[in-house]
């Protein structure tokens, strides 16, 4: 009882729930360059390998009568277009290949991170804020591009009472600039919370007293991990389909 | 166990921070996000969108065009149902007007049969009526011969020598007295 006590003891100490996220060389022990192969090489090139077994071997019998992989495929882009539509309207259509890249990108990196001693890219706030970034730039040129000057009149609220206007104004710029913010860190952050979660009741699961609940708790986390996987994959493409909308169409 | 003193090391190492702050690392994160993206990027516009998108074209083609020729083919069976109804309806009329043109033509024969009889009958009746004359004028002027012979004889009876011609004259004016 002393021993196993002892063991418990140091199992709950050793608990290091960040250490999944640390990006490290695959070959060798060296510095981390710009072009090393590391272990976010090696899940981003598993999350490119679904994508094409998903949607390019899946779909290769191009049947009238789906096969079971065809019919996930054309699910998924039957999703991301309905949602693209829908959201952005018709003229966001053109820009479905960028949202579906990002969509399935993050869907299969968030995913792959669930499988145990994996490396989950998008729990990296460097790789969330690129995607993020990305779309906020994207948007606002296109938002110049299609409307002019006209795309000011996004911070220009003219159902509001003039006096307010200016004020409305601040507030709406403050919160076009959060929006790359917002939008990595969401992902970021729901991903390395969960993850990081599952490792503390993954360290706890060595205490014999609470191993049960700790392994009971890690199911019921990882079920919602399953899902928050989705979700966020989910929210961050709608989110971009909202900002591609405001770009295209920036009347209230 | 190496491997735990390293990572306690590390960890120890690392206690302030998370490895997402570990900027060091973000230029190959970066790097291999763009190189991840732009392929996934290739292989959806080049190969999987495009097909896909065919195949979800194709296929409401193939909905739509079923639809088009079950349409066609439902017209085509109440065409088809129209028609036969007016080969029935044809039909039944051309029967009335058959079965109407027979009795109009066994009426006709029924009449003239009718009418040849009656003729008949009337000629016959005609004939029969001349014998019947012919019969009644000889009985007639038979019973006048006898009537003379028998006056003659009755008044040679009598005595008288009666005029021949006398006797005659007195009989017809008698009997043309009785038939008048």
């Amino acid at each position: 009882m002393a021993t196993e006590e002892y063991g418990a003891e140091e199992g709950g100490l050793s608990i290091h729930p960040m250490d999944q996220f640390e990006v490290k060389p695959l070959f060798g022990d060296g510095d981390v360059g710009m072009f090393t192969v590391t272990n976010v090489t090696l899940w981003m090139a598993l999350a490119v390998l679904c994508v094409v077994l998903l949607l390019v071997v899946g779909t290769r019998g191009r049947n009238v009568v789906p096969t079971r992989a065809q019919s996930v495929a054309e699910l998924a882009y039957g999703f991301v277009y309905k949602m693209v539509e829908d959201v952005s309207g018709k003229d966001g259509v053109k820009y479905f290949p960028y949202i579906m890249t990002l969509f399935l990108f993050i869907l299969f990196a968030n995913t792959l991170g669930l499988i145990p001693m994996s490396f989950t890219t998008t729990s990296h706030i460097a790789v969330t804020a690129v995607m993020a970034f990305a779309v906020f730039f994207t948007v606002t040129a296109i938002g110049f591009i299609k409307n002019g000057a006209r795309f000011l009149e996004l911070f220009w609220v003219s159902s509001a009472p003039l006096a307010l206007r200016p004020i409305l104004a601040v507030i709406e710029l403050i919160s076009y600039f959060v929006r790359p913010v917002s939008h990595s860190v969401r992902l970021a952050g729901a991903i390395m919370a969960g993850h990081a979660v599952m490792k503390v009741f993954a360290g706890f699961a060595a205490i014999a007293a609470v191993a049960p609940l700790a392994i009971g708790g890690m199911v019921a986390i990882y079920g919602l991990e399953l899902l928050v996987a989705f979700i966020q994959a989910y929210v961050f493409t709608i989110l971009t389909c909202v900002y591609l909308k405001d770009a295209l169409h920036p009347h209230h | 166990m190496a491997t735990d003193t390293a990572g306690a090391e590390y960890g120890a190492e690392q206690a302030a921070g998370m490895p997402q702050l570990e900027f060091s690392t973000y230029p190959n994160q970066i790097f291999w996000l763009v190189v991840a993206l732009v392929a996934i990027y290739y292989i959806l516009s080049r190969v999987a969108l495009p097909r896909i998108g065919a195949v979800l074209a194709e296929r409401q083609g193939t909905i739509t065009n079923d639809i088009a020729a079950a349409e066609e083919l439902k017209l085509r069976a109440a065409e088809a149902e129209k028609a036969y109804e007016k080969a029935l309806a044809d039909a039944r009329a051309e029967a009335g007007r058959i079965v109407a043109e027979n009795r109009a033509e066994m009426q006709e024969q029924l009449n003239e049969a009718i009418a040849k009889a009656d003729a008949e009958i009337a000629a016959r009746t005609a004939e029969s009526e001349a014998r019947i004359d012919e019969i009644r004028a000889g009985a007639m002027e038979s019973v006048e011969e006898v009537a003379k012979d028998t006056a003659q004889a009755i008044v040679a009876v009598m005595g008288g020598s009666a005029d021949e011609a006398a006797v005659d004259a007195a009989v017809e004016s008698r009997l043309k007295g009785t038939a008048a």
